[in-house]
C-alpha cells in the first residue's frame, strides 16, 4: 500500500446551484484514523460517496489507495469497507447471515469466512446472539454489526459516516472502543466523519474541518487547538471578584479573564509562568484550590472556525 | 459475474417475505391465485385441461406474485436504507439487478407452476373417472411460456417503477395499476368490436383464420419483445450514480 491512502485534488460536486463539495484538496496518510469534521450538510457524506465512486465529481479528482475514483471505482469499492449514514443491516436476516452475505460478496473462502465472522462478533461481544434476527437488536448492536461488516474482508481502508450518531452514551462508547481496537489491531486506515468533537479528539490523529463543502482547517487536533487559541489557565477556588478580574485583565500577558461555572478561566498570549498571576490573586484575597493549564478543546476550535467562516 | 448473481440470489431468497408487516400482504397476494387454481378447474370441469381458460392462471398468478416481490426487493431495499451499503460493495450494478430479478421471476414462475399442478390435481379429484386428466401439450407449453414471460414483464416494469417510487407499497400500487390497464383496454376494445354485428363477424372471421398455436405464437412474440425492451430499460436505469441520489 502507498503511504497516502486518499489523495483529493480540487474535488467539486455540484447539485444544481449548490456545491456540496467545493474545490476540496487534502491527503490522508495510510494507517491513521482521519477525522472529517463538519456540521450537518457540510458535504461529509457527499465526499464519502465521491471517494467510493458512487457519485461522479463535477470537477477535480480523487485517488483512493492509488485508484482514480472516476475510472477505477470498482477497484476502490473492492478494497474498502464502508459504514454509511445508515447501518444498512438486513433486519430480516440473522446477524450471522448479514455477515455471511457480505462475506460471500467479498468472496472470502467459506472456512475463512466462518472464522472471521466468529472473530469479529466475539470481539464485539455479540457472538452468542448471532442467530437472532438483526431487526430485534438495539441500535448500538446494529451499529456494531455494521462495523463488523465494514471490517469483514480486512480492507486497508474503511469509511465510517458518523458511526456513533444517534447512539446513547454507553453504546457510542462501546462502538468507539471497538473501532479503536480493531483499527489498531488490523492497521487499517479509517476515514471517519463525525460532528462529535470529543470523539474526533479521542480517536483521530489528523482531522479536516469542512463547511459548505470547503476545507477550513487541516492538521493534528493539537495543531488546530494551538491555531485557534493560545494557552489557557483554569483556576478553581473562591473569591473571583470583579476587582480580581480587572487586576488580571490589566496584566500584559493576559488576553481575557472570566468566570465560568465557578472556575476562573484566563487566556494567555503565550506560554508563560503563571506563578505571578496566582500570587497576585492570593494577595487580592482569592482562595486558590487548584491551578490547571489547558488549551482550547477541539469543540471550541470547531465553533471558532464555523464563526470565522460566517 | 455468475458468482455475484448467485450471492445476490442467496440473500434475496433468505429475505423473501420475511419483512415484518409484509408477510400478511404476501400471504394475501398468494391467496387469490391459489383460489383461482382451485375455483376455476372446479367450474370448468374436465374441459379445464384443454381450455384456453387455464391460461388465465398463467397470466394472473405471476403478475400478482412478482408484482409483490419485485417492488419489495428494489424499492424496499431503498426504503429500509440497505441499498447504499450494497452499492458501496464490490458487486456490479448488473449482478445486483439480475440477482434480484432472477429471484423474483423464479419465485413467481415457480409458484405458478405449482398452482398449475394444484389445478390439475383439483380437476382430477373433482372429475375422477379412472383416467388421469392432463393438460393438452399446446396448452401446457403456452402456460409455461406465458407464465415465464409475464413474470419477466412484471419484473422489468417493477424495476422501473421501483426506481421512481419512495416506498415499496407505492411501487406495488403503481405497478399493479399500470399492468392492469392493457387488459382493461383490450376488454373495452373487444366489447366495442363485438357490439356491432359487422365487427363481431369480422372478429370471428379473423379468429377462424388463425389456429390456436398461431395466436399463442403471436402473443409469445409480443411478450418477448416487450420483456426485452423493459429489461434493457431497467439495465440502463439501474446505475449506482443514479441510485445513490435516491
Amino acid at each position: 500500500m502507498t503511504d497516502t491512502a486518499i489523495r483529493i485534488e480540487n474535488l467539486t460536486r455540484d447539485f444544481k446551484t449548490v456545491s456540496a463539495v467545493d474545490d476540496l484538496s487534502l491527503e490522508v496518510p495510510a494507517g491513521i484514523i482521519f477525522g472529517f469534521l463538519g456540521p450537518n450538510g457540510a458535504g461529509k457524506t457527499t465526499t464519502i460517496n465521491l471517494l467510493l465512486g458512487l457519485l461522479e465529481p463535477t470537477s477535480g479528482r480523487a485517488e483512493v489507495l492509488g485508484f482514480d475514483t472516476r475510472t477505477h471505482a470498482d477497484e476502490v469499492r473492492t478494497r474498502t469497507g464502508a459504514l454509511l449514514e445508515h447501518p444498512g443491516v438486513y433486519e430480516q436476516l440473522t446477524a450471522e447471515d448479514n455477515l455471511e452475505f457480505y462475506g460471500r460478496v467479498w468472496r472470502i473462502p467459506s472456512d475463512e469466512r466462518q472464522a472471521r465472522i466468529q472473530e469479529l462478533l466475539t470481539h464485539m461481544g455479540v457472538w452468542e446472539r448471532r442467530k437472532e434476527r438483526a431487526g430485534t437488536w438495539s441500535k448500538g448492536m446494529k451499529q456494531k454489526l455494521a462495523l463488523a461488516r465494514a471490517m469483514l474482508h480486512r480492507p486497508p481502508l474503511v469509511f465510517l459516516d458518523e458511526p456513533t450518531a444517534g447512539l446513547d452514551v454507553v453504546a457510542a462508547a462501546a462502538v468507539r472502543e471497538d473501532l479503536e481496537s480493531l483499527a489498531a489491531r488490523e492497521g487499517v486506515t479509517v476515514f471517519l466523519t463525525t460532528h462529535n468533537m470529543a470523539e474526533a479528539e479521542k480517536l483521530c490523529s489528523q482531522v479536516a474541518v469542512i463547511r459548505e463543502g470547503k476545507l477550513v482547517a487541516l492538521g493534528h487536533p493539537d495543531q488546530l487547538r494551538a491555531r485557534a487559541g493560545g494557552p489557557r489557565v483554569e483556576i478553581v477556588g473562591r473569591g473571583f471578584s470583579e476587582n480580581v478580574l480587572n487586576l488580571l485583565r490589566g496584566r500584559p500577558e493576559v488576553i481575557a479573564a472570566g468566570v465560568e461555572n465557578q472556575h476562573l478561566e484566563i487566556d494567555l498570549r503565550q506560554e508563560t509562568d503563571v506563578a505571578p498571576l496566582v500570587s497576585l490573586m492570593v494577595n487580592a484575597g482569592v482562595q486558590v484550590e487548584e491551578v490547571r493549564r489547558g488549551k482550547a478543546s477541539l469543540e471550541e476550535v470547531f465553533l471558532t472556525l464555523m464563526e470565522e467562516e460566517k | 459475474m455468475k458468482d455475484d448473481i448467485l450471492t445476490v440470489i442467496w440473500k434475496e431468497r433468505k429475505g423473501l417475505f420475511r419483512i415484518r408487516g409484509r408477510r400478511a400482504q404476501a400471504l394475501l397476494g398468494i391467496f387469490s391465485p391459489v383460489m383461482l387454481a382451485i375455483y376455476l378447474p372446479l367450474q370448468e370441469g374436465a374441459r379445464w385441461v384443454g381450455s384456453p381458460l387455464s391460461l388465465l392462471l398463467a397470466f394472473v398468478a405471476p403478475l400478482i406474485l412478482v408484482g409483490i416481490s419485485i417492488p419489495d426487493s428494489f424499492a424496499g431495499e431503498r426504503e429500509r436504507h440497505t441499498l447504499p451499503t450494497l452499492l458501496a460493495s464490490r458487486l456490479s450494478d448488473r449482478a445486483i439487478l439480475f440477482g434480484k430479478i432472477i429471484t423474483s421471476v423464479a419465485f413467481g414462475w415457480g409458484v405458478t407452476l405449482v398452482l398449475l399442478l394444484i389445478s390439475l390435481v383439483t380437476v382430477n379429484v373433482a372429475n375422477w373417472d379412472g383416467h388421469i386428466l392432463f393438460y393438452k401439450p399446446s396448452i401446457l407449453l403456452a402456460a409455461l411460456a406465458f407464465s415465464f414471460l409475464i413474470a419477466l414483464l412484471t419484473a422489468g416494469a417493477g424495476v422501473l417503477f421501483s426506481l421512481r417510487a419512495a416506498t415499496a407499497q407505492e411501487a406495488q400500487q403503481t405497478l399493479m395499476a399500470v399492468l392492469l390497464i392493457p387488459p382493461m383496454i383490450l376488454q373495452f376494445a373487444l366489447f366495442a368490436i363485438l357490439s356491432s354485428e359487422s365487427g363481431e363477424a369480422r372478429f370471428r372471421e379473423v379468429l377462424a383464420s388463425l389456429s390456436f398455436e398461431q395466436v399463442i405464437l403471436v402473443i409469445v412474440a409480443f411478450l418477448v419483445a416487450l420483456d426485452l425492451g423493459l429489461l434493457l430499460a431497467a439495465m440502463a436505469r439501474f446505475k449506482r450514480t443514479r441510485l445513490i441520489l435516491g
